[in-house]
Parts: structure tokens; sequence; C-alpha cells
């Protein structure tokens, strides 16, 4: 069938032109779809930062909307930064931090390497594994205080079983020094497929011909795995440890369920304590200060290890 | 295949390999089958130690969520009729009658709102905006990740201060509407980002073959893009919905009743002398068994989704 010639000329009109002569131009499009978005982010993201920081030198409490709120300056600062409670939920935190990153990134490496031998049924295994992660961390921690209970729980049960410790001689969660470890066993177990997956994807990248060349060479194994699978994986594992690293950080909600910071103030992290001030002890002010000097850690931390991940893609 | 090729894992490293990785995975899936197997159990059953794994199925739990239950005296308790329903009897079999429904049904269908309704909000906002980014010039488009991680580097509660004074002044405090709002503040960076790789990945040719056979930019948009994004779409929105759904901080600090989500309602389940923790497991169970079915839906862009598009397979 021949084109009737207005579509011909249609055809014929540069594509620029005919945009502006149909409907909105592209800039007017680009704006209309992205303003909405911008918009949002400003209120739910930005606003609430700025407001923040303004609050943040002031004396203001969210209980007591009346009362006059006088301007601290950077009195709120000086108090958290000298507070040795401040410092040692740090300390409680990085003790957090550190291992779930060590264990996570020990035993993620290690079964994304196994799952990487392609044995039949990887891949409903990768699927199977990976469910924790995506549960909601809240239900997690409540369910494993039953878990972990001393009485009846499951994993005193497996301990006495295994080890022969008697169930009732310890608490997961009570005192005696455990309940540190008790978070950082849930966090592994809920997270490690997340480093497990991103590992896979990092070894599934490197290419066959890399290990042939390297077996022309007569290379060993182990000298193939320190030269090749290790450097190649490396960006892959930074950006897991990055997430899991920001993530852990601001940890509130599994840990908040399964010991609420105690017992005492041995797994009390910065984010539980800074609950505590803002919402039991309605010091807006202060834990104003508090967040945004949580924020910048992670923010300033986050910026210098996101140029040592970008150093070793380069290379 | 060649018959021997040097990068094949030897057939005994497959089984060792195989073996280890499958117990993993039933260590790693105990604890799961645990609170499945324990919303079956009766009370005593539950509480029982040496824990028992072999054990008679009951329903207690599931009734006992989703109701409340009082005890009453000897005599009246003999004067009642038989009971009507099979969940009577099973309350009647603890001794007690049903006074009422429970709140988790409530709170589990405002789970259902929230989630759907920011996923929604989310996926119509961050298609239109994944679309400009990816098609048109928009300044500081490499910084984006980066500023998508840095607003999820913010405690929640550091958020949740001037959300919570905002929304009193607002009137949206322990509403569906503002929760809404707040979770898909939240949720867009990511949608936008996962969009954009997605919206990426579709090949501009089809778009502009389409504007030269007379269909506006917005046609082109809605019957050339969107089509082919369906999948990313898809994917995107029930990330989205698992965030919504698990999330427990912002939900426990902003809302008290009438807009709670079944997060923090689930831990508050008591019972007598102590949690009822056959409710509470089947109250997890029932939580938590749509987003295993949806990990499953979608194991192919679960890395994408994960780490917020940065890794791609």
């Amino acid at each position: 069938m021949a084109t009737p010639p207005i579509d011909r000329l249609a055809r014929a009109t540069p594509p620029s032109v005919a945009r502006k002569v149909r409907g909105l131009s592209d800039r007017a499009i680009a704006w209309i779809f992205v303003a909405p978005t911008i918009f949002l982010l400003l209120a739910i993201n930005i606003f609430p930062l700025i407001w923040t920081v303004r609050l943040s030198f002031t004396n203001f409490a969210a209980n007591r909307p009346n009362r006059e709120v006088e301007w601290v300056g950077l009195r709120n600062y000086e108090r958290i930064l000298t507070d040795e409670g401040t410092w040692a939920n740090m300390q409680t935190t990085a003790h957090f931090l550190v291992w779930t990153i060590v264990l996570q990134v020990i035993i993620g490496f290690t079964l994304a390497w196994l799952i990487n031998r392609k044995f039949k049924g990887n891949d409903l295994l990768t699927t199977l594994i990976v469910i924790p992660m995506m549960l909601s961390p809240a239900v997690v921690g409540n369910f494993w205080t039953f878990l972990y209970q001393p009485q009846i729980g499951l994993i005193n049960y497996v301990v006495e079983l295994v080890s022969g410790t008697p169930a009732s001689s310890f608490s997961m969660l009570g005192p005696g020094g455990l309940a540190p470890w008790s978070i950082i066993i849930v966090d592994t177990w809920m997270w490690t497929p997340f480093v497990m997956l991103i590992c896979l994807a990092g070894l599934r990248s490197i290419p066959d011909y890399i290990y042939e060349a390297a077996e022309v060479d007569r290379a060993s194994k182990w000298r193939q795995f320190w030269t090749i699978t290790v450097p190649m994986v490396l960006p892959f594992l930074m950006l897991a440890v990055l997430f899991r690293g920001i993530e852990n950080f601001k940890m509130f909600d599994m840990v908040v369920l399964l010991t609420g910071g105690g017992p005492g103030n041995e797994t009390l992290l910065a984010s539980i304590d800074l609950k505590r001030e803002a919402f039991e002890k309605w010091r807006t002010g202060y834990s104003s200060a508090y967040a945004i000097i949580l924020f910048v850690t992670v923010f300033g931390l986050a910026s210098i290890y996101v140029k040592a991940l970008n150093k070793v893609k380069e290379r | 295949m060649s018959a021997y090729s040097v990068t094949e894992p030897s057939k005994a490293s497959k089984w060792v390999a195989g073996a280890l990785v499958v117990a993993y995975t039933i260590i790693t899936l105990l604890p799961l089958v645990w609170i499945i197997s324990t919303s079956f159990k009766s009370g005593p059953d539950s509480i029982s130690y040496p824990p028992k794994v072999i054990f008679e199925p009951s329903l207690e739990g599931y009734v006992n969520l989703f109701t409340t239950r009082t005890r009453i005296a000897a005599e009246d308790f003999a004067a009642l009729p038989p009971a009507e329903t099979w969940y009577d009897q099973v309350v009647r079999d603890d001794g007690m009658v049903i006074a009422g429904p429970s709140r988790f049904g409530e709170r589990f269908l405002n789970s259902v709102i929230i989630g759907f309704g920011s996923t929604a909000l989310s996926i119509f906002l961050g298609t239109l905006a994944a679309y400009a980014f990816s098609r048109f010039k928009v300044p500081l488009k490499d910084d984006l990740l980066f500023f998508i991680l840095s607003t999820r580097m913010m405690p929640p509660i550091a958020v949740a201060i001037p959300i919570f004074l905002m929304y009193r002044e607002l009137g949206l405090s322990d509403t569906h509407l503002g929760m809404i709002l707040l979770y898909t503040g939240v949720n867009i960076s990511l949608a936008v980002w996962l969009l954009k790789g997605f919206i990426d990945e579709i090949p501009r040719e089809y778009e502009e073959a389409a504007l030269i056979d007379g269909y506006t930019r917005f046609q082109a948009f809605r019957k050339v893009v969107l089509p082919q994004a369906a999948t990313g779409i898809a994917s995107t929105a029930i990330f989205c919905l698992i965030f919504a759904w698990n999330e427990y901080a912002f939900a426990v600090l902003l809302t008290s009743g009438n807009a709670q989500t079944a997060p923090p309602f689930i831990p508050t389940i008591i019972g007598v002398g102590g949690q009822d923790w056959p409710a509470v497991a089947a109250g997890a169970t029932i939580f938590l068994l749509p987003v295993m079915i949806f990990t499953i839906l979608l194991r192919k862009h679960l890395l994408r989704g994960i780490t917020f598009g940065a890794v791609r397979k």
C-alpha cells in the first residue's frame, strides 16, 4: 500500500521540530516528571535535616511545646562529645559493627565461593538462603527472644546438646556478657546472604579465560585464588561492606526488640540511645545534636570509603 | 563443552561444596521452621523443655491471635450452650470464652493499606522521574547514587524527630496518609534509581521510531516505554512494598493506634503470664509468609534491588 503524502511529509520533518509542534517540549516534560519527586525528597529528607540542625542549637523539648525555647549555641554538641556514656555507646556500636562485618564477610564469601562450584540445585539453595534478609527485622528480633529464652529456648537446648553445657546455666540475653554476641549472631544470620549474593555476582563476573591463561602458565590453584579471584571480587566485597556498615551503624529495630539495649547498657547502640534521649527523656534539642553527630560520622566515613572503593575499582 | 575444562570444578569438589551449602541452608532455615512450627503448637507445648519437635498440631495460636478471651466463673462456663464454631471450641478447651476480635486484623489491614499505598505512589512518581533522568540531560546525575545512599545514612530516629513535630502541626500523626507519604519519601530514591537502571536498558530507538510515527513524547512514554519496563517496574514495586511492610522505627514512633502497622503490634501480643508464643508465632508466620513468597518471585532481580542498582547481573 502506498504511503499517503501527508505521512511522507511528516516523516521528512526533523523530529525536534515535530515535537515542538505536537504538545509539550522535552524540557517541560523533564521538569513535570521530576518535580514531584524532588518536592517529596525535599519535604521528607532535606527539610527535616535542616530542621534537626536548627533544633540542635536549642534546648527545645517536644513534650513541652509552650516552654520558651532558648538558643544554646554549641552547648548540646559539647555535652554529647564530653559525655562518657556517648563514647561507651560508640564503642558498643563499633563492636557490633566490626564483628558483624567480619563474620558476614568470611561466611558470605565462603558460601558464594562454594555456590560458584555450580553444583546441581545451587539456584534453589541460593534462593532459600536469601530468605532471612528479606524479613521484618522487628518481627525477627521479637522471635529470636523466644529462641534465646534461657529455660525453654531452642538455642540453649542446641548448645546443651552439642557442648554439654547445661541449658539453664547461661542466658543469651541476660547478664553474663553474652548479649552483645547474641545480637551479632542474629544480625549475621540475617545479613550473611546479602554479602553472599554480592560476592557471587563478583565471582560470576570473572571471565573463564583468565583462569585458563593462569592454568597455561601453571599457576597453582592457591596462587590463582589470591592473584585472580580475590582482587577481582574485592570491589564487590567492599560495596557489600559499605552497605552493611551504613545499615549497622544505624541499627535500631532488630536490637531494640531483642534486648532493648540491655542488660544494663551492654547492647545500647547509638541509635537506641538516641531514641531514649529523643522520645523517652524528650530532650529534643540535645538529641537533634546527637543525630547530627551520628549523621556526620557516617557521612564522613562513607565518603572516605567510597573514595577508596573507586581507587580499587580503577586498578 | 570440551571433555576437560580447567574452569569446570571437579566432581568431588562439587559434591563437597554442595554438601556444605546444604548444611548451611538447613541451619539458617531452622529458626524459620521453628517459628512456623511454634505457631501450630498449643501453649504448654510451645514452652516445654526439651523443645518438642513432634507435637499434636493445634490452631490455638491462630485463634488467640485474632481474638480476645476471658475466663468466666465455673458455673457459668458449665451452663454455656455447646460451642457453635470450631474456634469457639478451641478457646473453650482452654477453659475460656471468646470476648471479641483482637486488633491484629486491623493492624494487618493497616500494613496492607500503607504498604500498597506508598508503593503505588513511589512507583508512579519514581517512574516519571526515572524516565526524565534516563532520557534527558539532568545535572548531577553521577552523584545521584551517593546522594541516595546519603538519604539512607540518617538513622531513622534522627529523621523521626522533625517529622514527628511536622506531622503534629499538620495533623498527620497516626494517619494512613501521613505514613504513606513518609514511606514514599523514604522509598522514592530507591525507586528512581532502580527504575532508571531498567529504563536505561530499553533502546532509545524504539521511542524515536514512535516519535517519527507521530506519537507525542508523552504517548511514546506511555505506549512504548512503559510496557517495555513492566518487569522492572514490578520488581521495583516489590522492593518498595517489602520495605514499607517491614518498617518498624517510624511506625513505632509516629503511630499509636489508628494507623499502627503489624510490626510494632506483634511484639505486644501478651497472653496469660507472659508472651503468648504460639500467637506471636502465628502473627509472625502470617506476616512473614508474603515476603518469603515475594523473595522467591524476585530472585532474578534481588541483587539489583538490595544494592540500589549498583550491582547488576
